[in-house]
């Protein structure tokens, strides 16, 4: 490989990557902003991903080479309705988030592998056959430098992701519904007294976690494994979490961090195979990924502070 | 209240511990009468499964599919004194799924990947008189049977048949976590290789896990950009991407020169892009179901082989290449088959250390 070559393969795969991470991340993003933490993101993502590649499976046949896309909207609607459990347990019922998010894992993977069982009779599904592909851009492919790293080989979801963390900064800064969202994060009475739902913007928030996460847990299963096991979705919803925490709760933030993740796990991956750095044992590279966060946390993010009213129920009328 | 509460509780726990005690007895003799009614040529016997699952399209699932044909050809039944299994879903599972099957009676208890050698060890010096076999890795117990496979002699079939069919003389290799089972195939993919032709370059990465598709993905993503147009994996669940890496880039381009070589089971099923593409060369092939009959057979016989290992490799029928779906040219498996009766016959003795490949490759 080039030196182009590799910078270009760094790049492509750290987003690609990063795509679902940031999916999940800016869910977490919005529960969390409005006061819920949803520390059963990961739970979501196996929801959305067991329900991506069932689809994958049985209508790629009806929806040819538009299954993924499909496919990733139906688990998005799937998941969010799953998330309702969460908003239920925790914002009417007021139950511990945390404990109603790791109840909602527990289940989501329970389920999700017990429905495989009954569905297929064994521990896996089939292999899925529509898989999210790599492609050039047309004009923009062949611009020297720039073309091999941004617009070749690249994932449609890489994009979709990081206009997706756009967005999601423009409705949480720029919208009344954002600041509505961060009123009822920061000081649920305050914003209850000019008039706010504050549990009804928290029932909303969850469920676009439960949505987003869904779309991340259908991207990466519809990208990487291609079939759904009990260890297709292995902790990418906590890597998630940890990206919003790095991202300082800020939707561009956490893209950063998301793509920083898949930064490190890709330079690990190709490190093997260039010169200098494969005579580093392995181990080195494999712990790579983790020693950059770490050291990216202790040294240049600086204090990270959560919304004020997370992990409260909102109880009117109580000081 | 609180006391009230501590009071409950320890007294729910007393009533945990009386229970329990009484479960246990029941237990022990359900399980002696089902012995006493089984047939009495047939022996009884249970696995563990190790974190990958009863059916992880490879390892576990082969060493159940050989003790269920195994129980169903003798009669046998699912179940206490018939055949069962108990599967570990984190590695805390291993010693009390071990212990639960010391009770139950089982008189063979089988314990699949080296995950498990230090639970079987601790297991072993306490249950006396249970015998157990543990695959892929070493135990010296007198009641443990441990049973090896020569890996490198699969791997070095798949390194011919590898070397034989690369357009591109570039060649990748997919490691799970470096052990010493990971270490045999690809010291014996790289000398199958070098035998065939020594300038055929083979990249190798090892991904440091068993079960990350996305990492698998990316490492063959690399090799092929690199030029490579065979990897071969040996990391478990990992190689799930290494397969969707080819399926995509085989579905992007059909012409493209994408092969992935399996490991343990047939994976051909895995390679399937559509009704008339797979990209599965061939497999290497780990025959756990033969190597627990072989132990059954002993047993029976009353030689169960405890504090011995036994190795089985091409000659014993241990392992083997898969020649489904015919992508192995006919010239290339007529030179496999060569090669293979020079391992048989004991003319040439395949690497399993990266010592032994670095003296291989100098001779």
């Amino acid at each position: 490989m080039s030196l182009l070559d590799t910078i270009a393969f760094v790049f492509y795969n750290a987003l690609f990557y990063a795509a679902p991470l940031i999916f999940t991340g800016l869910g977490a993003v919005f529960t969390e902003r409005s006061g819920v933490t949803n520390i059963g993101l990961e739970g979501i993502m196996q929801v959305g991903a067991f329900t991506a590649i069932l689809f994958n499976l049985f209508y790629a046949d009806v929806f040819g080479s538009m299954t993924i896309w499909t496919a990733i909207l139906v688990s998005m609607v799937v998941s969010a309705i799953f998330s309702l459990l969460l908003a239920v347990a925790s914002i009417t019922f007021r139950a511990d988030q945390i404990i109603s998010g790791t109840a909602l894992n527990m289940l989501a993977a329970g389920l999700t592998i017990f429905l495989v069982k009954m569905i297929f009779g064994k521990g896996q599904t089939d292999m899925a056959t529509e898989i999210n592909s790599r492609f050039n851009v047309p004009v923009l492919k062949d611009i020297p430098v720039i073309g091999p790293i941004f617009f070749q080989n690249v994932y449609i979801t890489s994009y979709l992701a990081i206009l997706a963390a756009i967005i999601g900064w423009v409705i949480i800064y720029k919208t009344p519904f954002g600041l509505r969202l961060r009123a009822v994060g920061e000081h649920p009475m305050a914003a209850d007294t000019m008039g706010i739902n504050v549990n009804r913007m928290r029932y909303i928030a969850v469920m676009i976690s439960g949505g987003l996460g869904g779309i991340g847990g259908a991207i990466f299963a519809q990208s990487f494994s291609m079939d759904y096991s009990h260890s297709t979705i292995s902790g990418q919803g906590f890597m998630a979490i940890a990206a919003m925490i790095f991202g300082k709760w800020n939707p561009l933030g956490m893209m950063g961090a998301a793509i920083f993740f898949g930064f490190a796990q890709s330079l690990s991956t190709i490190g093997s195979n260039l010169p200098v750095i494969k005579d580093i044992p392995n181990v080195y590279l494999f712990i790579l990924p983790y020693v950059l966060t770490v050291f990216a946390i202790a040294g240049f993010i600086g204090k990270s502070v959560a919304p004020k009213a997370i992990n409260t129920p909102y109880i009117k009328g109580s000081r | 209240m609180k006391k009230s509460i501590l009071s409950i509780l320890s007294l729910l726990l007393v009533l945990g511990f009386v229970l329990v005690g009484c479960g246990k007895k029941e237990d022990d003799k359900q399980g002696a009468s089902n012995n006493e009614g089984a047939n009495n040529d047939a022996i009884s016997i249970a696995m563990v499964t190790d974190t990958g699952g009863v059916d992880d399209k490879s390892f576990n699932q082969l060493a159940w599919e050989g003790l269920k044909a195994y129980g169903e050809e003798n009669g046998l039944e699912k179940g206490d004194g018939g055949y069962d299994y108990l599967q570990s879903n984190t590695d805390a599972d291993y010693v009390p799924n071990l212990n639960s099957l010391v009770r139950r009676d089982f008189d063979l208890i089988v314990a699949t990947g080296f995950m498990l050698a230090e639970p079987i060890a601790e297991i072993a010096d306490q249950k006396k008189d249970a015998k157990f076999v543990i695959i892929d890795s070493e135990v010296q117990k007198d009641n443990v049977a441990s049973v090896m496979f020569k890996e490198q002699e699969a791997s070095f079939l798949a390194g011919v048949a590898a070397a034989l069919q690369t357009k591109t003389k570039k060649l990748g290799f997919v490691g799970g976590m470096e052990s010493d089972v990971i270490e045999r195939f690809e010291t014996g993919f790289r000398a199958g290789v070098a035998s065939v032709d020594p300038s055929i370059e083979v990249m190798i990465n090892y991904t440091g896990s068993f079960g990350s598709p996305e990492l698998g993905k990316a490492a063959a993503n690399q090799m092929y950009t690199a030029g490579a147009d065979i990897i071969f994996h040996a990391s478990g669940g990992t190689g799930n991407g290494v397969f969707t890496e080819a399926v995509e880039r085989k579905t992007a381009d059909p012409n493209a020169d994408v092969w992935v070589i399996g490991v343990d089971s047939d994976q051909y099923h895995l390679g399937k892009v559509n009704d008339d593409t797979n990209i599965t060369l061939t497999s290497a092939l780990k025959r756990i179901d033969v190597a627990i009959n072989d132990v059954i057979k002993l047993t029976k016989e009353g030689n169960f082989p405890g504090g011995n290992t036994t190795t089985l490799g091409l000659a014993e029928d241990g392992v083997g290449l898969a020649e489904t779906g015919g992508n192995l040219t006919a010239e290339t498996l007529a030179t496999v088959n060569e090669w293979k009766e020079k391992i048989v016959n004991g003319d040439l003795t395949v690497p399993g250390t990266y010592e032994e490949l670095k003296s291989f490759e100098e001779q």
